[in-house]
């Protein structure tokens, strides 16, 4: 499978990005490999893990400073004062040239990491299935390639690249499935996208809003499932049976059609 | 003493005092909100209200009030004008007037943030208020928009106001390099509300035009952009965070200095480097922000770096604070713990902020419990605590007399214990379950729900101990004992007159030595 991408970013597109791109390649072995698709969800959980561990050793180091400074020099009489030491001016400039190189040297690996998992993020595989999305108020609106529609109900095949191309029919709202670690605005205007590998066939997976939408946004919930590639295969020629006759497949939270049953503002 | 006076007071000592009043009040207001918020999250499903928008309400009044009715007001508002003109030996600001007029906007302005539990259409646009959404719901989003301009205007003549002074009312001899660090930081506060508070004028005036006058400059079926207004918005409120940081971060300077009896580690470092590089970088880091609202992928990295890079200012601060205690003197007052542990909280809450400023995993930990965690973490905790240190710290200034040592200590460490229990779980659970924030409730994370119980009961415990200290300040100014003019035995100059101050600060004005520095400890 080829790391091909034609959702080009804006980044590709102009000369003093394409020197960012490289550089982000050259720190990243992986981002040059070509054969494999980069899980994004997996990099994520790898560089999590990689900046906690940065990040811890740094609070303990400060931390345990701190405590021995307030045990060491805890006042002994009340009439003690601080001898803190009078820097010279090299002391002084040394003081802000050595620890600054110490974060910036911290803040570019952890950038560099960062960047290349950004471009794992946004360069989609050829090989993939394409949904479109429809955001509302208060659903989650899937068009198959073939024309299949779902509501809060995202069918995809184990093994190969989802990619959602979302727009919004009202206001802002942001699709997030927390066990595949992506999520993505969307929103009136514009189209926007996100992409995502299912592995095992016969799992579900939380999809929730996670951009503040109105009265019913904590539960403008729905899921994806998990098929193996034949079984979706079959479901997908199913629903497009289906839908010629005039059943869609998913369901509205029943709080959501209450509010709107009731006249309520939405 | 008349409430009139109080009313029309121009005493910079007095206008201060107001401010800590009604920032104070604008505290209680939201810290109810937070409790109500905490006890409807407490179990799945409906617990305190059955209406998910009365939720909303108190999500945008918790959010609203706490910035602009209490942190920035207590800070750029109380702290400022309570303690610069002592700081640099002057008998009050350049414009007593104007001043006044400040807090009178902000009275107006909290006045305004409560009507929101009146009016029968209260806003519900959270305080960041983002169109399409507030201009199309049924809540009072003029009502958002006339409090952020009322406060963000009283704050522009403030910092007009503090510029001035500080700039021309030093005492003699009183040079740039002899400023305490909290006049420094709050110096640099002033600078960015007076560069970036038209930017959110401008743009929560812009969604009224929207809503009410039927322009379209969030409206995209009419060529209107969505993300112009995240974009305006954020390009403020980054920096309305520095504006908060900096001057409760120049509380925590002046009172590890006074109680390590020493001098500041690397003063111009701190200065130049630390205040002077959040100031030069708070501009260029807003897109955090906005990392998962659909901006270009370049302009996502690109800040990815510029926010990383805050990491050395911060850290130049860090460094001068902890340095501070290194062969000091140090004693354990209840200022002293509050500022302590705002370095710890503070430590925490920075540190968390790294995984947020790296793009790629921002995709996953953006909007949810995480984030919440940090930000109160670094902001909203670390800046409270800094608050109830300084107020207890000027405390014998202000009022003559002495809090209660006991009850201080115990309302700090029962805060100091709620407020770990409340955000180290947010974080936890954020992480987690991906848990989203600004859920009314929270059925499809039903593993969630012992940890929200958990986070519910430490904001009792943390509310009251924030209640004892409330508690101990009025106990303590109506009877406390006579606490004489220096109780710290501070070198700085606001101890220097009597307590508390006369109007006028100083029957003659004083002069300072050549060998005098608000922080010249050690040289007995």
């Amino acid at each position: 499978m080829h790391r091909q991408s034609d959702t080009r970013t804006p980044c590709r597109a102009s000369g003093l990005a394409r020197i960012c791109g490289a550089a982000a390649l050259l720190t990243s072995p992986l981002a040059s490999a070509g054969e494999t698709i980069r899980d994004p969800a997996q990099g994520w959980d790898e560089l999590w893990r990689a900046v906690l561990l940065d990040i811890t050793i740094i609070g303990v180091l400060f931390a345990l400073v701190t405590a021995w400074f307030l045990v060491r020099y805890r006042r002994r009489s009340s009439d003690e004062e601080g001898r803190g030491p009078v820097l010279s001016s090299a002391a002084a400039v040394g003081w802000v040239v050595v620890p600054m190189f110490v974060f910036l040297a911290d803040d570019l690996y952890i950038a560099a990491n960062g960047w290349s998992l950004w471009n794992a993020y946004r360069e989609v595989p050829a090989d993939r299935l394409e949904v479109q999305l429809e955001a509302g108020m208060y659903s989650w609106d899937y068009t198959y390639p073939n024309g299949v529609k779902t509501q809060n109900l995202l069918v995809v095949p184990a093994g190969k690249a989802v990619m959602l191309r979302m727009t919004s029919r009202d206001v802002v709202h942001s699709h997030f499935i927390p066990d595949f670690r992506v999520k993505e605005d969307s929103m009136p205007g514009r189209v926007t996208y996100l992409w995502f590998l299912p592995r095992e066939a016969g799992r579900e997976h939380v999809v929730t809003c996670t951009e503040y939408c109105g009265v019913m946004h904590s539960y403008m919930a729905g899921k994806v499932v998990v098929k193996s590639p034949a079984e979706f295969e079959a479901w997908l020629q199913e629903q497009e049976r289906l839908q010629q006759v005039g059943t869609h497949a998913g369901e509205q939270d029943p709080r959501v059609a209450q509010q709107a049953a009731a006249g309520q503002p939405l | 003493m008349s409430i009139k006076e109080w009313i029309f007071t121009t005493d910079h000592k007095r206008v201060g005092i107001l401010y800590l009043i009604g920032s104070i009040a604008a505290f209680a207001v939201a810290g109810i909100m937070a409790l109500l918020m905490r006890a409807e999250l407490s179990g799945i499903g409906p617990t305190v209200t059955s209406n998910p928008t009365t939720y909303n309400v108190w999500l945008y009044a918790h959010g609203a009030v706490m910035i602009l009715g209490f942190q920035i007001p207590a800070l750029t508002g109380f702290f400022a004008n309570y303690c610069i003109p002592l700081m640099i030996g002057a008998k009050d600001v350049a414009f007593p007037r104007v001043n006044a007029l400040s807090v009178w906007l902000f009275y107006i302005g909290i006045i305004l943030a409560l009507l929101t539990f009146v009016v029968p259409d209260p806003p519900d646009v959270l305080w960041t208020g983002y169109p399409p959404y507030s201009t199309i719901t049924t809540g009072n989003t003029a009502l958002y928009t006339f409090t952020v301009l009322i406060l963000g205007f009283a704050s522009i003549i403030g910092g007009v106001n503090f510029l001035t002074t500080v700039a021309y009312m030093r005492a003699p001899g009183l040079t740039w390099n002899k400023l305490n660090m909290f006049v420094w930081c709050t110096l640099g506060a002033f600078v960015m509300q007076l560069i970036f508070v038209p930017v959110l004028g401008t743009a929560v005036t812009l969604i009224s035009l929207d809503k009410y006058l039927g322009t379209h400059f969030f409206d995209p079926a009419n060529g209107g952009d969505v993300l112009t207004y995240q974009n305006l918005f954020w390009f403020y409120s980054h920096p309305a965070v520095y504006v908060i940081l900096l001057p409760f971060i120049g509380v925590v300077f002046e009172i590890v200095s006074t109680f390590a009896r020493n001098r500041i580690f690397n003063y111009k470092a701190a200065v130049y480097g630390g205040i002077g590089g959040i100031v030069l970088l708070a501009g260029e880091v807003w897109v955090h922000h906005l990392y998962v609202s659909g901006m270009a992928d370049w302009m996502r990295i690109g800040q990815m770096v510029s926010t990383l890079m805050i990491s050395v200012p911060v850290g130049l601060l860090v460094i001068s604070l902890v340095g501070t205690l290194y062969k000091g003197s140090i004693s354990f007052q209840t200022p002293m713990l509050y500022a302590l542990g705002v370095i710890f909280l503070f430590l925490i809450g920075g540190l968390t902020g790294i995984p947020l400023a790296v793009t790629s995993l921002t995709v996953n930990l953006s909007e949810t419990y995480y984030v919440v965690g940090h930000f109160h973490y670094v902001m909203a905790v670390a800046g409270t605590f800094a608050i109830f240190g300084g107020v207890y710290y000027w405390f014998p200034k202000m009022t003559g007399r002495m809090y209660n040592e006991f009850w201080g200590k115990v309302g700090f460490w029962l805060t100091f214990v709620g407020v770990n229990l409340v955000f180290w779980t947010m974080m936890d659970v954020g992480v987690r379950e991906g848990l989203p924030r600004r859920y009314y409730d929270y059925a499809q994370f039903p593993q969630a729900a012992e940890e929200q119980h958990l986070m519910s009961v430490g904001a009792v415990i943390l509310a009251v101990g924030f209640v004892i200290a409330v508690i101990n300040w009025i106990v303590g100014a109506v009877k406390g004992e006579k606490a004489g003019d220096n109780p710290w035995g501070s070198k700085s100059l606001e101890w220097t007159t009597v307590s508390p101050p006369p109007h006028g600060n100083w029957p003659s004005p004083p002069v300072v030595a050549p060998d005098w520095s608000p922080y010249a400890y050690g040289r007995r």
